[in-house]
């Protein structure tokens, strides 16, 4: 059994309709731990300790956000300023390697609309590489991330398919 | 002129305090010196305007009284037994020591010696009045020379009765003992009982339902009522009325009621204190002074050094403060007059005829002028002991670098948290407050404490306030803190202000004055509350801080838009539109807030994209 630590970062998490569906999938399984970030430090202000405590304790990390102008929402970022330190995550430090890292998450628009003639001009994986690369340089084992497009739209049918497609993700990483 | 009613006498003091105080207090001499100018100016010397002295100084004591009552509400009793060595050991030190030397200049000076001894010991008796006045002026009354002044001034009150006591056994002529020996006694421990269990068990429940009736003056007329009551009772059986009102406060310090009792009495106390500094005033007697001044003046000048010299050994003995003593030199300054007590004494002794000729007179004149020149020798004090302090510190100073960039005036709740916050951030504070309790602890973390007013210039600039470049302005005495804030606007205009608003109205205050950085006390306290409240109720942790910052952001600007309208009526409006904004606002925020977790943003534009 492995344990899988999940950071959540949505500003209003009440208000969320696909992320809280997603986050609900993970209800129930053992040897999950949730951050809600905007919910622990709703004044930006991160227990970086305990923050790395829990990154410690786990074997696997999940990063779910919704995706702000192309890139992780504020507080997501400032946990990877502040949590990810130097000496302890990379630059000597190695408090992270070989964890795996999974990231889910959603974005607004229409798949469609990341593409060269789209309305975004690019194709969604020109803006993983940001994320993908900051697991990568603690070391962590980078998996196939997953992306909702649409998320305000899609039908509840599509939206319970991911849902249960990402708990069985995480399922598996719990078991592995 | 004795045919004059009791409010031409009234306008008389009151037009000479109201024209002599403010002036010495202007030029810096406080206001126990301008009282007694006044007293000397309307005098029997002066303009004549009175005559009748004793009486007045006599009803004048009452201020005494007043005060000493005042005080006893400040203390608890277990405070005032944490003075115990204070009270005995420094009291009894300070009267044996100044006694004896008194004595023995008296003797020099040829009295006999049944006038020496008495003379003597009434002159180490030192000015309750003055001196208390003065150190509060000052604000060393809490520091702790302020301290062991106002222990070695209790003792002098105990000391006082068996004074009084035995000015008819010195008598020449031993008649009879005035209060029988053991029937005296009895009587004195009798009325401490009564007092102790009046001030106990009776005057609670007779508070409380003069609370009830929400009558204002029938409170104030309750506490004068006890006060001259108790002070009445204590002067039969031969104890001061001082220390009988002092004790009836130690009494009632833990009560509920102690500010009532506090704002009841507070204007009685600086009135008749002023009556008393007057009477005083009115008390020298300058055809004396005229006939034989140089008598006068070297008694003055004697008895002053005399006793200014042997309290400064009782500081030192005492170890009142440590190394060379600039305090030692201000204790002996403030505490170097004679004493009211003093007057009732010799009034006593020319009864009993123990004064030969006009010793009497002379001895009493002695201790007006040595009063009068109390304020004048504690500035003496002060400036020699800022030289000395000076020049003492310039090592020291080098060494530990310049002068703490920060002054936090006021460390109550409020000061506290800024110094603790700087403090963790490696920054080193000048504190002023004028009653630290922690001083102790704040020394030792490296913090530059200055006992005192900070709304005097000297203490400001003595801060180092020239060279500092913040000061945290945490009085919570609202109109000591906008005098603090003109004396720093006009003095160190260089010298940046945080100031702690009390509420609304001493925010405007300190807007009007210029200031830009002002924190209402509980404001973020509440705020943190509401967001609590909001969190509570299911609303995000997130969302809460988010409407709290919003909430906060328009207050503030609600509130400068509110200053800056003068009327009244329009003040009105004006909070009433404030209150239609921030509903707006709230429906905004909701109505964005809405959209971004529903709407589809691609379609639109303008809108950020959100998932």
């Amino acid at each position: 059994m492995s344990r899988v630590f999940v950071v959540y970062a949505h500003p209003y998490p009440a208000r969320s309709r696909a992320n809280a569906r997603l986050l609900r999938a993970l209800g129930g399984i053992e040897n999950v731990e949730i951050h809600s970030l905007y919910e622990r430090y709703p004044d930006f202000n991160i227990d970086v300790e305990a923050e790395q405590r829990a990154l410690s304790a786990c074997d696997a990390v999940v990063w779910q956000h919704p995706i702000f102008w192309y890139a992780p929402p504020a507080m997501m970022k400032l946990w990877f300023e502040k949590v990810l330190t130097r000496g302890w995550a990379y630059g000597g430090g190695r408090a992270l390697a070989g964890k795996a890292c999974l990231w889910m998450t959603t974005a607004g628009a229409h798949e469609s609309g990341y593409h060269p003639d789209g309305v975004h001009g690019f194709a969604f994986e020109r803006f993983v590489p940001g994320v993908e690369q900051t697991a990568r340089f603690c070391a962590m084992r980078w998996l196939d991330p997953m992306v909702l497009f649409h998320a305000h739209q899609v039908s509840d049918a599509h939206l319970d398919t991911v849902a249960a497609e990402y708990r069985a993700r995480v399922m598996a990483l719990v078991r592995s | 002129m004795h045919e004059r009613s009791l409010l031409t006498d009234a306008v008389v003091y009151l037009s000479a305090a109201v024209v002599a105080v403010p002036i010495f207090a202007r030029l810096g001499l406080g206001s126990v010196l301008g009282y007694l100018a006044a007293g000397c100016l309307i005098g029997p010397y002066g303009l004549k305007l009175v005559e009748d002295v004793e009486t007045i100084l006599h009803f004048a004591e009452f201020g005494v009284v007043l005060m000493l009552f005042l005080i006893g509400l400040e203390l608890e009793p277990s405070r005032l037994w944490q003075m115990r060595r204070a009270v005995f050991g420094g009291g009894a030190l300070q009267m044996g020591l100044c006694g004896a030397l008194l004595v023995l200049g008296a003797l020099g000076v040829g009295l006999p010696w049944r006038a020496a001894t008495l003379a003597g010991l009434a002159l180490a008796l030192s000015s309750t009045a003055i001196a208390v006045q003065t150190m509060k002026e000052r604000g060393v009354l809490g520091s702790p020379m302020g301290r062991a002044s106002f222990g070695i001034l209790l003792f002098q009150d105990i000391a006082a009765i068996p004074l009084v006591g035995i000015v008819p056994l010195l008598a020449v002529e031993v008649s009879s003992h005035q209060s029988g020996g053991l029937a005296g006694l009895f009587k004195v421990l009798g009325a401490i009982f009564a007092v102790v269990v009046l001030g106990r068990y009776a005057t609670r429940p007779a508070l409380r339902l003069i609370a009830n009736t929400h009558l204002r003056e029938l409170s104030t007329a309750f506490a004068l009522l006890l006060v001259v009551g108790i002070a009445r009772v204590m002067e039969r059986v031969g104890i001061s009325m001082g220390l009988g009102a002092f004790l009836a406060g130690v009494l009632l310090a833990g009560s509920e009621y102690r500010h009532a009792l506090e704002t009841d009495i507070e204007p009685f106390k600086g009135l008749l204190m002023g009556l008393f500094f007057i009477a005083v005033g009115m008390s020298i007697d300058f055809a004396l002074l005229r006939n034989q001044p140089w008598l006068v003046l070297g008694l003055v000048l004697g008895f002053t050094a005399l006793k200014a010299g042997a309290l400064y050994a009782v500081a030192r003995l005492t170890k009142m403060t440590e190394g060379p003593n600039p305090q030692g030199l201000l204790f002996a300054a403030v505490m170097a007059q004679g004493g009211e007590f003093a007057f009732v004494i010799f009034g006593v002794a020319r009864d009993a005829r123990i004064m030969p000729g006009q010793w009497d007179k002379l001895l009493t004149l002695t201790v007006a002028l040595s009063m009068a020149m109390t304020p004048l020798l504690v500035m003496a004090a002060e400036a020699w002991a800022r030289r000395a302090g000076l020049a003492d510190a310039r090592p020291d100073d080098t060494i530990e670098g310049e002068d703490a960039p920060v002054i936090i005036a006021g460390f109550g709740r409020f000061g506290q948290i800024v110094g603790r916050l700087l403090f963790a951030s490696g920054l080193r504070a000048t504190v002023l407050d004028h009653d630290p309790e922690s001083i102790e602890v704040l020394r030792r973390f490296g913090f530059r404490i200055f006992y005192g007013d900070a709304t005097r210039l000297d203490l400001l600039e003595a801060a180092g306030a020239g060279r500092a470049k913040v000061l945290v302005n945490a009085i919570d005495d609202i109109e000591t803190s906008l005098r603090l804030v003109d004396l720093v606007k006009h003095h160190f205009p260089q010298l940046k202000l945080v100031c702690r608003a009390r509420n609304v109205t001493h925010w405007i205050a300190l807007r009007e004055r210029g200031v830009e950085l002002i924190e209402r006390e509980v404001f973020e306290g509440s705020l943190v509350a509401g967001r609590l409240t909001l969190e509570s109720l299911g609303v995000g942790a997130h969302e809460a801080w988010e409407r709290a910052a919003k909430f906060r952001i328009h207050n503030v600007a609600s509130m400068e838009g509110f200053r800056t309208e003068k009327d009244i009526e329009k003040r009105r409006a004006a909070v009433r539109a404030s209150r239609d904004q921030l509903e707006q606002q709230f429906e905004r925020d909701r109505a964005e807030l809405d959209e971004a977790s529903g709407g589809h943003w691609h379609d639109d534009t303008g809108a950020p994209p959100r998932a």
